[in-house]
């Protein structure tokens, strides 16, 4: 371990309680973002236990190829991901940068299909709003389920936008071989960001697409 | 060195076991498992892999397994209070008609 080497802030003993100070802030600020998340789930579980039969006619009209194609897109990003942390830890630079545009590909590619998504939505009316259409007896609360749609995953795909931020800036420092391994902990933390983005969805996925396919 | 070096063959074979279990997810959402009106055991088994594969990703891919002890109680308390806000939430909506109560205002 390189005892203060330009890369340790002055406050800090050394690289180790540095990187340990730095995961551990950003857990922190991911417990945050749990509760965050936390309060739509809390609030779409509350409403879909009252309105089970209109939620699922709101679920029922996701596009479930996109919604899973999506999902194993956004695993695969944070397996390259991983791996890009995994290289820096190794002081691969070539590796660094590979995966840090692979995974930055994979999550463009996710934001892609979303709005793939949404605008099919916007074509059949189901956006809700004045111009929400559906027929039947469940209209007025699949136009709720569809509030809790657009909020979920919009905010996640705003999460996934400044992620994408994250990467291109750690991309530009990995092309300028600020991350060695003795310092990589810009990289270690953004991933944590990432995967916790993709946990995020790994419940986004079964809580909109999934509740009501077996009816 | 702060945490060691995750073996390359343990993150694929994490990822295959994402993959499986997002395959598994979605094909079992097709048969009706039962469970009553909400579809209880349907919602059991999609929560059960949710929490499975996020498992998977916190421990491995986030390397909160080789994490300070102090890590994993900053994840336990999110955890918790995640768990103390759905909980709670759902006892009370859950719950509403069980008992008959005269007093109560009809809505």
């Amino acid at each position: 371990m390189s005892e203060h080497s330009s890369q340790v802030a002055h406050q800090f003993d050394d690289a180790t309680q540095q990187y340990e100070a730095s995961t551990l802030g950003m857990w922190a600020f991911l417990i945050t973002e749990i509760m965050f998340f936390g309060g739509l789930f809390a609030g779409f579980f509350v409403y879909i236990l009252g309105h089970s039969a209109a939620f699922a006619e709101g679920s029922r009209h996701l596009d479930l190829t996109l919604g899973t194609v999506n999902t194993l897109v956004l695993l695969g990003s944070s397996l390259t991901m991983a791996l890009a942390v995994r290289s820096a830890q190794q002081g691969n630079r070539q590796g660094q940068v590979l995966f840090l545009i692979l995974t930055m590909t994979l999550g463009l590619v996710f934001l892609g299909i979303k709005g793939l998504e949404y605008a099919h939505k916007f074509e059949q009316h189901l956006v809700p709003g004045p111009h929400f259409r559906l027929e039947g007896p469940h209209a007025q609360f699949a136009q709720l389920f569809f509030s809790f749609y657009f909020a979920m995953t919009g905010v996640h795909a705003l999460h996934m936008i400044v992620g994408v931020g994250l990467l291109a800036w750690l991309l530009v420092n990995a092309l300028r071989g600020k991350y060695s391994a003795e310092y990589f902990t810009p990289v270690e933390v953004s991933g944590l960001y990432w995967h916790f983005v993709d946990v995020v969805w790994i419940f986004l996925f079964p809580t909109l697409y999934l509740v009501a396919r077996h009816a | 060195m702060t945490h060691p070096t995750v073996p390359l063959r343990l993150y694929v074979g994490i990822f295959a076991a994402l993959i499986l279990l997002t395959g598994l997810t979605v094909g079992i959402a097709f048969f009706d498992l039962g469970g009553g009106r909400f579809h209880l055991a349907n919602a059991l088994a999609a929560i059960t892999i949710a929490v499975a594969k996020a498992l998977l990703v916190v421990l491995y891919f986030m390397h909160v397994r080789y994490s300070s002890r102090l890590t994993w109680i900053f994840v336990g308390a999110g955890v918790f209070w995640f768990a103390i806000l759905i909980v709670l939430t759902l006892a009370d909506y859950l719950s509403r008609g069980w008992f008959p109560n005269p007093g109560a205002w009809s809505s």
